[in-house]
């Protein structure tokens, strides 16, 4: 992780470090979840799903923890510059961390509904690229945010187009499904929404990239294009 | 921290060497007006290429290019001993009070373009259009209201009625005038710390100048005197333009809206204050803004 150049008051230092280092160990939970989310909606466990569902008070109490965190670092230390805008990003990445989690939790509860009903010989494989694809993603947006490094952010937050492509196929096939078989509408439903999280999981992980452009250049890129941020961050046109 | 991995090599970059202020919008530019006059007619005040040694030998500041905008408040910021405070006093020659030292370069105060450097320059009529207010509140050993006067008296002004209105105006605008009506005859001295400070920056006002300046002018006061002063200067920077040093940074953040960041003689950076203190180009700026000393 890339280290903070030291303020002449270490306990300050070690405050905006333990910011960050809980930062990602909300991010690792929060990975966790959806790895075992995903699992237990493949292999039909109910076990592995309950326990998301339970592990998501964890994420919760990380993220109201990491706020007041915050929130002292701010009334006492009245932070500036790169030091203020960490705190700023740190905020907004937790509740978009918080609602990742939640998302995890929303699939879990869709698998265990999943696991007692009849299950499809490919074993929900479109959902599984998906989730595939956007496990990757919040990975590498974490990682990202650990190594301050912007290109990495504009990479990843450039892959929320493929996830949203892949979301639609997903969903074009789970239709034709239903079509063809009205029986599967109800266990198809319950796919649909877990496709449905997945997606969201992929908006919040592009959410996470573009406060790791605030906090490295100072720049809000929220609502901007990536082509323009491209452009105007690290100078160069897409081609 | 040093987020921008990329640009690490920003701490060997060269001082700011041109402290111009961003564009001015025209909006109320008269249409015959050219771009060069109005964008002049934003600016109060320029050091162009300042130099300053003490004794004629120690060079305390080094080729400052600085625009002071018209009615609003500039800070400096930075270290002990980065030439903050000598810069603040050559904008109303103060320096010439100490023999040896030497100005080299201009300060130019517009709309008349006179460079207040200049030897033919009267440093009293300098002094008269641009005052100062310091660190320690330093009321003359007389009555409020001759505190305030002093400066009227010495240009001449004798009529009791004009010195009347003056000083009241001057006391009001100094948020001072509900405290001491009923006791302008009154020793300064009788004053708290924070209204004789009032009462300093009233004496100040009182020959109307055009430019203010502060030198670290709440650092002996208590919190709610040090808010109140704060206060006062975002009041008076509708009338005239403010120039204060500050080793508060908070301070410099609250109060002013342009921000100099000076450090062993040089002008580091300048800009709007938001931008320094959200986003600052210079790594110098931004390690001093964030208490990364070492």
């Amino acid at each position: 992780m890339e280290p903070i150049h030291t303020h002449i008051s270490r306990q300050y230092n070690t405050e905006l470090e333990e910011i960050r280092t809980l930062v990602l160990q909300m991010g690792g939970l929060v990975e966790q979840q959806i790895d075992h989310a995903m699992g237990s909606l493949i292999k039909g466990n109910t076990a592995e799903g309950e326990a998301v569902i339970m592990n998501d008070t964890q994420v919760n109490k990380m993220e109201v923890a990491i706020d007041e965190e915050c929130c002292q670092i701010i009334a006492r230390r009245q932070p500036a510059a790169g030091d203020l805008r960490l705190v700023v990003a740190v905020i907004k990445t937790i509740t978009d961390l918080e609602r990742i989690g939640d998302e995890a939790e929303k699939i879990a509860r869709m698998a265990v509904r999943l696991a007692g009903e009849e299950r499809p010989k490919n074993n929900y494989a479109e959902i599984q690229a998906l989730g595939g694809y956007v496990r990757h993603m919040l990975h590498d947006a974490l990682d990202a945010f650990a190594r301050l490094d912007i290109e990495a952010a504009l990479r990843v937050a450039r892959e929320d187009q493929k996830v949203d492509q892949k979301y639609e196929g997903t969903m074009r096939q789970l239709i034709t499904y239903m079509m063809e078989d009205p029986r599967t509408i109800s266990r198809m439903l319950n796919v649909i929404w877990a496709a449905r999280a997945l997606e969201r999981i992929g908006d919040h992980s592009r959410n996470i990239c573009e406060y790791i452009i605030y906090l490295v250049k100072g720049k809000d890129v929220r609502h901007t294009s990536l082509d323009q941020v491209e452009k105007e961050i690290l100078g160069r046109v897409n081609s | 921290m040093n987020p921008d991995v990329q640009t690490a090599v920003r701490a060997a970059e060269p001082a700011y060497n041109g402290a111009m202020l961003p564009p001015p919008e025209t909006k109320t530019a008269a249409s015959d007006m050219s771009a060069q006059a109005a964008s002049r007619s934003l600016i109060k005040a320029q050091a162009k290429g300042l130099n300053f040694y003490y004794g004629g030998t120690a060079q305390a500041l080094k080729h400052i290019n600085l625009d002071l905008a018209e009615k609003q408040v500039t800070a400096l910021i930075g270290p002990s001993g980065c030439g903050k405070s000598t810069f603040l006093r050559c904008f109303n020659r103060m320096h010439d009070l100490y023999p040896g030292n030497r100005y080299e370069g201009e300060i130019l105060i517009h709309p008349d373009n006179i460079n207040i450097l200049a030897r033919n320059v009267d440093p009293i009529e300098v002094r008269m259009r641009i005052s100062m207010v310091f660190q320690k509140p330093n009321p003359f050993p007389k009555s409020i209201y001759e505190n305030v006067a002093y400066g009227l008296r010495v240009r001449d002004v004798k009529r009791r009625r004009q010195l009347d209105d003056k000083v009241e105006e001057a006391l009001r605008n100094a948020a001072l005038w509900d405290e001491v009506k009923d006791r302008l005859h009154d020793l300064a001295f009788n004053l708290s710390g924070g209204q004789q400070q009032r009462l300093c920056i009233a004496r100040a006002l009182a020959t109307d100048p055009e430019i203010l300046l502060f030198d670290e002018p709440t650092s002996a006061l208590d919190p709610i005197a040090t808010a109140s002063i704060e206060e006062l200067i975002a009041g008076l920077k509708n009338n005239l333009t403010i120039l204060i040093v500050t080793h508060n940074m908070q301070q410099a953040a609250r109060v002013s809206d342009y921000t100099a960041f000076m450090h062993l003689g040089e002008l580091v950076e300048f800009g709007d204050t938001n931008t320094i203190f959200t986003n600052p180009s210079n790594k110098r700026t931004e390690d001093y803004i964030t208490g990364r000393y070492g």
